[in-house]
């Protein structure tokens, strides 16, 4: 994993950034959790492919974040395995491993202590990069989620309204270059018209980024229009696992009740 | 009663009351603070630590002094003793509060530390400590003004400080001594208040 994030980078035709490193692969192997005598994950096995983004989608209580948590060590299976690169997550150095990871969730978690810049600039700082090419890829990464840096880096992140937080917590989360990069319904508690916009960006950054990604989300809407591949979870078990375009042919109960909301 | 020496004093008794409550804090900070460091991180020992600092509390103070006295090494007559239940009674508040701090510390602001890959002592230095420093110094503020006041019952177990005068004073049902004593212990309080209060603000993280 791009640990160290010395990504070499070029320019391409149009001028946008390409990292030169493909995406992380993930794998889950037979995953189960349980808390107590819940269930809270049933056997779960698919692989995620370098460069795709995968959405999990499912209910509240269908164990999408567990699931999502599991790929950065924050918690681990109680039986199967994640294994991301092709190793579990139990046998890797869990602060490599998560440095080499963004992590947007949805209430941000922007340090609020810090400036701006510091927080984009966090993981590069906990890589001991230079203060100079912190700076210079802070001012890029700010740009690049559509934040004046001039106007923002010495902000502090409650003078910020929610949609700028996010695309700030965003920014953090591609600091330094990650090979994959987590989403825990990260525009959630924005807007209609603020989350449409961290779509379309999110959207712009999948052409010019090939990091690996993992979505999770309860709107289906959502699903269809940012994911490769549609991951829906119910009670723990994976129902489907399909494209956008099959996804909107199943016809099996589950999918159903996802697909009725897109009738409304 | 000599009035002209009155003035040196009190000027004598407040600097050593001040050096009594002085060290008894930093005692108690040295060991309050990583104490309560430590019970965020061990949640079973927290019943037992809390519950043993709240006893102290509420032992009454000159009780506790008198306690001491037969207790070898650290008992006897003296600054050691006064020191010692001045500690005993300062810790409550700043281990409460530490421990207060550092659990008030956003879920979602210490889960992102976490999944950036901050390691457990950059969690505690970079966001941990630094947001709950408000709380933390509240409680050391809240520890002085307390002590201040009990330090001058550690006079009657041969402590010094501000309380000569006032045991001094009710022994001779002398108005003046008595004032002698409490009014710069009160106005010690005041300052020191005042004092770490500016500090607090000053360096409130947010």
């Amino acid at each position: 994993m791009g640990g160290s994030g010395v990504a070499v980078r070029r320019e391409s035709v149009d001028g946008s950034l390409m990292a030169a490193s493909p995406g992380a692969t993930v794998e889950f192997r037979g995953v189960s959790f349980r808390i107590g005598g819940n269930l809270i994950l049933d056997d779960l096995s698919f692989t995620i492919d370098a460069g795709e983004t995968l959405v999990l989608l499912g209910r509240s209580g269908s164990g999408k974040t567990t699931a999502l948590k599991m790929v950065n060590g924050l918690t681990f299976p109680t039986t199967g395995a994640v294994l991301v690169d092709g190793q579990p997550t139990t046998t890797w150095d869990l602060i490599q491993l998560r440095r080499g990871i963004g992590y947007v969730i949805q209430e941000v978690g922007l340090f609020p202590h810090f400036t701006i810049s510091a927080n984009v600039g966090l993981v590069p700082r906990l890589l001991e990069w230079t203060p100079e090419r912190i700076t210079a890829r802070t001012k890029e990464l700010l740009e690049q989620v559509g934040l004046d840096p001039v106007q923002f880096m010495d902000r502090k992140p409650r003078e910020l309204s929610g949609g700028q937080r996010q695309r700030v917590g965003v920014a953090r989360a591609l600091a330094a270059d990650p090979r994959l990069l987590l989403f825990d319904e990260p525009f959630g508690a924005l807007d209609p018209v603020t989350r449409v916009e961290l779509q379309n960006q999110f959207l712009a950054l999948r052409k010019t980024v090939q990091t690996t990604s993992i979505f999770v989300t309860h709107d289906v809407r959502e699903a269809l229009r940012l994911g490769t591949r549609i991951a829906l979870l119910d009670r723990g078990k994976l129902e489907i696992l399909a494209t956008p375009q099959e996804f909107l042919k199943s016809r099996t109960p589950q999918t159903r009740a996802f697909l009725d909301v897109l009738e409304l | 009663m000599n009035r002209p020496g009155l003035l040196q004093d009190v000027l004598q008794l407040t600097s050593e009351h001040f050096v009594l409550v002085l060290i008894s804090m930093a005692i108690a900070v040295a060991i309050g603070i990583p104490t309560g460091i430590l019970l965020t991180r061990r949640p079973s020992l927290r019943t037992g630590v809390l519950g043993f600092a709240n006893v102290m509390q509420t032992v009454p103070s000159l009780a506790l002094f008198g306690f001491l006295i037969p207790i070898p090494l650290i008992g006897g007559i003296g600054k050691r003793t006064a020191i010692v239940a001045l500690v005993l009674y300062a810790l409550l508040p700043i281990l409460r509060n530490t421990l207060v701090g550092i659990l008030g510390v956003e879920p979602a602001v210490r889960e992102s530390a976490i999944a950036m890959g901050m390691t457990g002592r950059q969690l505690l230095w970079q966001v941990e400590l630094p947001l709950a420093s408000r709380t933390i110094l509240a409680g050391v503020r809240v520890a002085t003004v307390t002590t201040i006041g009990t330090a001058t019952i550690a006079a009657a177990i041969g402590g010094g400080g501000l309380g000569v005068f006032i045991f001094r004073g009710i022994a001779s049902v002398d108005t003046t001594q008595i004032l002698a004593g409490a009014v710069p212990a009160a106005l010690l309080a005041l300052i020191s208040d005042g004092g770490i209060g500016w500090i607090e603000k000053r360096f409130s993280a947010v």
